[in-house]
């Protein structure tokens, strides 16, 4: 028995030397960023062209901006990409990041069942339409998560004068998971859900979900780059992550942001000063 | 119904075009499940063999705590390695968050305990038909807990598999500290999970068949080495 087993370990022992060899020898950095950039596919677009420039591998752990910035601030990352204006100008203020800048934008936009039972279909009212939602008591599923969308779903609650959470349980569901979940459960109960558009044109999954809200100035959502301060983190590489966020903000990062597109639409929208 | 075929397309497509990407996920999760449940059967069955022929005070209580450790949630493992391992932990220094050895702790977290469950019960089994012999012979300890466990090196082989199967499928764990990056971290269970995400839920069903398959073939490998080595053992 024993000789088995130590025959399968001496293999598996030979392959992860080799996994964290490969793993080593190369110059990479993390990045802590949102699910919205990667289920969008724009990192797939993005990294190859600067690994090709840099000879630097950018590894991406996508989760929501307020994990996001839990795990940078635990210094596990060189850089962060999210998108919670606030909540990135407090880490830098922490002292945990050491400059933020405006990378790129999209909008929010409300998803919504093709019999629209809120009668929303078509406005650009946002504080208008989650009223009629709340009035309508129509289905309506929040993030729930802490990420940069739900705290924007938040503040559109509280500028529409409705405290929507307080209704969590009945036609306010909170899924306590990430867009693309939210978007699979909104869709199976018919709810009402808002989403990033990037999101939204990459989702696979849209049932008879069409946009139903869009365009209220409200709805914009600027993405903000941070690299990780060296005061707080030492082990972090400020020289790596700096070549990244300098080429994320040069034209040739912005132009390729810019080309990037799904079903022909354009996801993001550069707009580094 | 439309997507449940559309999975078993993209599944076939899948293979038969020899995805490179699938290739890489599928290699990254074998190596990563087998390195877990190799460590977990040289931790777990030593362990449960001792528990198995030991008498001392407060063994029943290691024995139910053992028992109760198969039921640990994959996330609150995840969540313990991440806090261990992250660069504000303590054994942040190691920078090994992110790569697939921490995965590979997770992991051995996890199934340790089913193989060392599942050792004691088998093991303690045995020795109540072995007892009487090997005292008679007047073994020493170290002599007994080899004889039992070879010979219960069939029943052991089960044992391990019962640990493949929740390594192989569990998701919480591996996507906390593993952190599910492409070309680097990600196995098939992320994969799925991400494409789900995407709402790409054909592929990610097509992802979980082929996980399927998988598990078949090594439970089926394992099963043949077994009954080969039984007929040959009593040929």
């Amino acid at each position: 028995m024993n000789r088995y087993f130590c025959h399968l370990t001496g293999l598996c022992l030979l392959a992860q030397t080799a996994l964290l060899g490969s793993a080593l020898a190369e110059d990479f950095i993390i990045v802590q960023s949102t699910t919205s950039t990667q289920n969008s596919g724009l990192y797939d677009a993005l990294l190859p062209e600067f690994k090709e420039m840099s000879g630097i591998e950018v590894r991406v752990v996508a989760v929501g901006t307020g994990q996001a910035i839990k795990n940078a601030t635990n210094c596990d990352g060189d850089v962060l990409l999210v998108h919670a204006k606030s909540s990135e100008e407090k880490f830098v203020a922490d002292g945990y990041g050491l400059t933020r800048s405006d990378v790129m934008y999209n909008d929010f936009v409300i998803v919504g069942p093709a019999s629209d039972p809120a009668g929303i279909a078509g406005r650009n009212d946002i504080a208008l339409a989650l009223q009629k939602i709340a009035e309508t008591k129509a289905a309506f599923a929040s993030r729930g998560d802490d990420s940069g969308t739900h705290k924007k779903e938040l503040s559109l609650w509280n500028s529409a004068g409705i405290d929507g959470p307080a209704a969590s349980g009945s036609w306010y569901r909170e899924t306590g998971s990430g867009m693309g979940a939210t978007l699979n459960v909104g869709i199976g109960m018919d709810a009402y859900v808002m989403t990033d558009r990037a999101t939204w044109i990459a989702f696979g999954n849209k049932g008879n979900h069409t946009i139903v809200v869009e365009g209220d100035p409200a709805m914009f959502n600027q993405y903000g780059i941070v690299d990780i301060s060296p005061d707080r983190c030492p082990n972090v590489k400020t020289d790596l992550a700096d070549q990244f966020i300098d080429w994320i903000l040069s034209s040739n990062g912005q132009d390729a942001i810019a080309a990037y597109q799904r079903d022909g639409q354009q996801l993001f929208f550069p707009n580094a000063k | 119904m439309q997507d449940i075929q559309a999975a078993f397309l993209a599944a076939f497509n899948l293979i038969v075009s020899l995805d490179a990407d699938l290739f890489e996920i599928v290699g990254l999760s074998l190596t990563v499940t087998l390195s877990a449940v190799a460590i977990s059967c040289l931790l777990g069955f030593p362990l449960g063999a001792l528990l198995a022929i030991s008498r001392f005070p407060g063994r029943g209580m290691i024995v139910v705590f053992i028992s109760s450790l198969m039921g640990l949630p994959p996330v609150v493992v995840g969540l313990t390695v991440y806090l261990f391992l992250s660069s504000a932990g303590p054994l942040g220094s190691w920078q090994m968050l992110y790569t697939p050895t921490a995965m590979i702790i997770a992991q051995t977290l996890l199934v340790t305990p089913i193989v060392a469950a599942l050792t004691r019960q088998i093991i303690e089994d045995l020795n109540g038909e072995y007892s009487e012999l090997l005292r008679s012979m007047s073994a020493r300890r170290r002599d007994i807990l080899s004889t039992l466990l070879w010979d219960a090196r069939y029943s052991l082989i089960t044992a391990s598999l019962a640990g493949m199967g929740r390594a192989l499928a569990e998701v919480g764990a591996v996507m906390i500290v593993g952190g599910n990056i492409n070309h680097v971290t990600r196995v098939m269970t992320t994969a799925i999970a991400l494409e789900t995400s995407k709402g790409e839920l054909a592929l990610a069903l097509g992802l979980g068949i082929i996980l399927v398959l998988l598990s078949i073939s090594i439970n089926a490998a394992l099963m043949s080495l077994r009954t080969n080595m039984e007929r040959f053992a009593y040929a």
